[in-house]
């Protein structure tokens, strides 16, 4: 079961830098190691993470095997108007996660 | 501990153990599939009942007239209760389940189970703290009392304080029960560990809860 923390600020004012801060719940298998049997066990990672505010793309990464599981992302985005911010974790094996905060820009 | 970890601990977005306790929390309120009792239908709200209740764990059980430690005493509970899922030692559900309840306890000093009858069982799991195991015969005190604060192979060794479980450890990419962090060490010196629910990893349990009080509880804390 994937989850996730987010911690937006719910209002900003217009033009101010808001923080966001993301926390998801993911193996993140390299695709290196060798489980108990020796075999070596199938990479399982997450390989995108995208921040649509209101719309447009304002911050997106690529992850790669040597990110620790649950991976951590904060990142800064200047408050332009009111609306949704859609953050979307995709990985391996059809992982698909979204998360939905609404601002308010005032 | 650096204050990187430290501060990844302090933040609940930065810590990953704030996940498991999420996960706990859906776990404390979901029935039986088929309907039946969940946790919360018995004892409540977990942010009023479960307040203080980790703090003062291993405690003594009537039933089994011997200390049972917070996992074991969730096991039990659930075996009482129709429907609800087995959680074996150091499953998921059940390390999750035990963040939730012991994250209600956070900031709460560690307060020992003042019950007499514990007293022979709690210096039996000082006997074993301070008893060398292993091909490389060392027991709990020669580096957990002798030499915390020094280093093993670059590593700090610590006070051994048992005040943060089930934690989040970098080490693991994951979380874990105390018991979990005992077998690392015992493993460690070459011993044989116990399986987990051992009556042994309780008394040792109960001894480092005695010996962390009045400690405040930190659940899920993060360690490297």
């Amino acid at each position: 079961m994937a989850r996730a923390l987010v911690n937006a600020p719910k209002t900003a004012k217009a033009g101010e830098m808001m923080e966001i801060k993301t926390l998801i719940s993911h193996v993140m298998e390299t695709g290196f190691r060798p489980g108990m049997d020796g075999r070596i066990k199938p990479r399982d990672i997450i390989t995108e993470f995208a921040c649509e505010y209101d719309g447009e793309v304002v911050f997106r990464a690529a992850l790669h095997p040597a990110t620790s599981a649950n991976p951590y992302l904060a990142f800064e985005t200047r408050a332009t108007r009111s609306g949704p911010m859609k953050l979307t974790w995709r990985g391996d094996n059809g992982f698909e996660q979204t998360e939905t905060v609404d601002i308010t820009v005032e | 501990m650096s204050a990187s970890t430290q501060a990844m601990q302090r933040d609940d977005v930065q810590n990953p153990g704030m996940l498991a306790a999420g996960q706990g929390e859906a776990l404390w309120n979901a029935q039986p599939p088929g309907g039946g009792q969940s946790c919360a239908s018995c004892h409540g709200d977990a942010t009023a009942s479960m307040k203080g209740v980790a703090a003062r764990y291993p405690a003594f059980d009537e039933a089994t007239r011997r200390p049972i430690d917070l996992q074991d005493r969730i096991r039990a509970c659930n075996a009482r209760r129709p429907g609800a899922p087995d959680m074996p030692h150091e499953s998921e559900e059940l390390v999750a389940l035990s963040a939730y309840v012991g994250l209600q306890s956070r900031g709460t000093p560690t307060a020992p189970d003042p019950d007499p009858r514990l007293a022979p069982f709690r210096a039996r799991g000082q006997a074993l703290f301070e008893r060398p195991i292993g091909q490389l015969n060392l027991s709990c005190a020669a580096c957990h009392d002798a030499r915390a604060g020094g280093r093993l192979a670059g590593a700090l060794i610590p006070q051994g304080h048992p005040n943060g479980y089930p934690l989040y450890r970098l080490e693991w990419q994951g979380m874990g029960s105390l018991q979990r962090r005992l077998r690392n060490c015992m493993t460690g010196v070459r011993a044989e560990a116990p399986p987990f629910g051992a009556p042994d990893f309780v008394e040792l349990e109960l001894y480092l809860q005695s010996r962390a009080a009045p400690l405040a509880v930190e659940t899920p804390a993060v360690r490297p």
